[in-house]
């Protein structure tokens, strides 16, 4: 009878300490690629660290300030990971350089996003000060959703790099709108379910066991699937596709309860694969190049160069800035989980992935105590897309599955892809200040008048 | 630079990177591996009744209504469910236009007595919350249904 007391704690000194531990990473990741690639300490590493600790900083005590009960690691976790992104990005910066100094370098372009995307953070905790708002705006988003997917469809703004056509350009910069949309298709997924979800789990007749919903009720998970098929056929965007597919159905299940949800998601998604491998030559390669990377060296150079790259590293890595992972296209994007894994080996890239494991932990704990349904729904929907895309490009660059091009959460360079993930850690820490936030106190001292449903004498 | 000062680095910088997520893992614990189960002393175990209300203890043996039209009824208590409300099957029937035919129910486990709100239509409070599930209720502690304040009484 007697549940275990949930005693509030804010554990904002956890979190501090925490955060001087992250920071640390990632001044001592900056220093170690100088000293391993060039033997000495870069000049600007006092910069970069005095840049780190602002951020910290500020973070910690935004946080403080208008997130008191929030998540103690969520932040620490994702400062590390920054952190040591971009220390790899300089360490591929100073390689690729090596080999061709005419090449861009991207580490510095990669602070001023991180910055931006803090202040994308800090303006949602700030600005967003209770997440059930965001429920009345669900077909807000929903729209606002289909048309960040359209917009790179545009011409003049859209542009296509590398035969994926998901840019827009703004200015100076090319910003991937399809990262944003990712965020305002989970809000709508959610205010809509919350709505439809009795209609969804209700009605429907069982087969083998399984709970199938209804025909009509189908509706909303074929256009889903619709729209993700459409982005793959128009956009060339395999991974995309596959996450937002991913999104709704594991929403559905969470919202409905339903295992048949699953089923009939994996149906669809592999109705999907097999069509898109029979009429897109582009699936067709990357499909190929993962069961046999080794027929066709040539095309095949990438993923070859990554898994070489993981073997070179070995168990406990050549160090930071000693391996060579610039040899590898895309090594500081798509690759830079087998760059981790060359420089900081098995041990490295494993304390990476159970800190994206934690992530994902604090999304689904923050789901399961939350009180209201619709940031449950959120947040576990933004857990279960984070885990999916880190699954998603990891398990590709292991070939463990094909080669899709998603980004890797907060390491991966890349514009529109921190930021937005920075703006999904303010979500998260938004409803997870609520859930962890004392329960107003309930006065047990007689209310009569006010409670009194008819006045009497 | 030597090769052995760098192995150290990386080395170091390893342990460093793990001493971290061990650092959050033992943040959040209590999160993962669940909390441990020490049983609480009994008079350590909160009781917010007993806080604000200070009932006398022992065991209570009847149900008074003490406002209302049938104020000043009761009914002894055993170990069987009590009813309350205005049909003729209710324990005390109460005559307020305001109570259900089947409005509250009152029954124990054998140690602890319980309110139950059987879906009336004006519900049942204790203070002012309206009461959505069985609540354990002590001596003392005034249940309003409609116009009728109940409590039971040693």
């Amino acid at each position: 009878m007697t549940a275990p007391a949930w005693i509030p704690r804010k554990r904002r000194g956890a979190e501090f300490f925490l955060t001087v531990l992250a920071v640390v990473i990632g001044i001592a990741a900056y220093a170690a690629v100088g000293l391993g690639a060039e033997g000495r300490i870069p000049a600007d590493t006092y910069k970069l660290g005095l840049g780190l600790i602002v951020v910290a900083v500020a973070t910690h005590l935004i946080v403080r300030r208008v997130a008191p009960y929030a998540d103690p690691v969520l932040v620490p976790l994702v400062i590390a990971l920054n952190g040591l992104g971009l220390a790899m990005i300089y360490r591929l910066d100073i390689g690729r350089q090596q080999i061709d100094p005419t090449r861009q370098a991207f580490a510095n372009g990669q602070l001023v996003w991180t910055a931006i995307g803090i202040m994308a953070f800090a303006g949602i905790l700030i600005l967003v000060r209770d997440h059930r708002r965001l429920q009345s705006l669900t077909y807000t988003f929903g729209a606002a959703a289909i048309a960040l997917l359209i917009l790179p469809l545009l011409p003049h703004i859209g542009r296509s790099i590398n035969g994926a056509r998901i840019w827009i350009n703004l200015g100076p910069f090319s910003f991937q709108p399809g990262e944003a949309a990712k965020v305002c298709l989970a809000i709508f997924f959610a205010g809509y379910l919350v709505v439809k979800r009795d209609a969804l789990a209700l009605a429907g007749r069982r087969v083998m066991g399984v709970d199938l919903p209804r025909g009509r009720d189908l509706g909303p998970i074929l256009a889903g699937w619709l729209i993700s098929i459409g982005i793959l056929i128009f956009q060339n965007d395999l991974g995309s596709s596959l996450l937002f597919f991913g999104l709704f159905v594991v929403m559905l299940y969470v919202a409905t309860e339903r295992a048949g949800w699953l089923l009939v998601g994996a149906v669809l998604f592999a109705v999907g694969a097999y069509l898109s491998y029979l009429a897109i030559p582009h699936v067709q390669v990357r499909v190929d190049a993962w069961l046999n990377p080794f027929a066709d060296p040539d095309r095949n150079g990438q993923i070859i160069n990554g898994l070489f790259g993981l073997a070179h590293g070995g168990v406990l890595g050549q160090g930071l800035g000693q391996g060579s992972p610039q040899l590898t296209p895309f090594s500081f994007s798509d690759f830079i989980g087998a760059s981790m894994g060359e420089e900081l080996g098995l041990t490295g890239l494993m304390a990476i992935l159970v800190i994206y494991g934690l992530i994902v932990e604090r999304g689904l704990r923050i789901a399961l105590t939350c009180r209201d349904a619709f940031g449950k729904l959120l947040a576990a929907g933004l857990a279960f897309s984070f885990a999916l895309q880190v699954f998603v490009v990891i398990g590709g660059v292991t070939r463990l599955i094909p080669l899709t091009g998603l980004t890797t959460p907060f390491m991966a360079q890349g514009g529109s892809s921190i930021v937005m993930n920075w703006a999904i850690i303010g979500l998260l820490l938004r409803i997870s200040d609520q859930t962890r936030r004392p329960a107003p106190e309930i006065s047990t001292f007689d209310r009569d008048e006010e409670t009194q449903v008819v006045k009497h004498a | 630079m030597s090769e052995l000062t760098l192995t150290l680095i990386k080395l170091g910088f390893l342990a460093v990177l793990w001493l971290f997520v061990l650092s959050a893992v033992s943040v959040i614990r209590s999160d993962i591996f669940g909390t441990k189960a020490t049983p609480a002393p009994r008079q350590a175990r909160p009781k917010p009744a007993a806080k604000s209300r200070k009932p006398s203890r022992g065991v209570p043996t009847k149900l008074q209504v003490i406002d209302g039209p049938n104020m000043g009824q009761s009914v002894p208590l055993g170990d069987a469910p009590i009813l309350l409300g205005r049909g003729t099957d209710a324990a005390i029937r109460l005559d307020d236009d305001y109570v259900s035919t089947r409005h509250a129910r009152f029954a124990t486990n054998g140690e602890q007595w319980f309110v139950e709100d059987l879906g009336s239509t004006n519900g049942t409070y204790l203070g002012s919350q309206r009461i959505t599930s069985p609540i354990p209720i002590g001596i003392g502690i005034p249940v309003r249904l409609g116009k009728t304040i109940v409590e039971l009484q040693k």
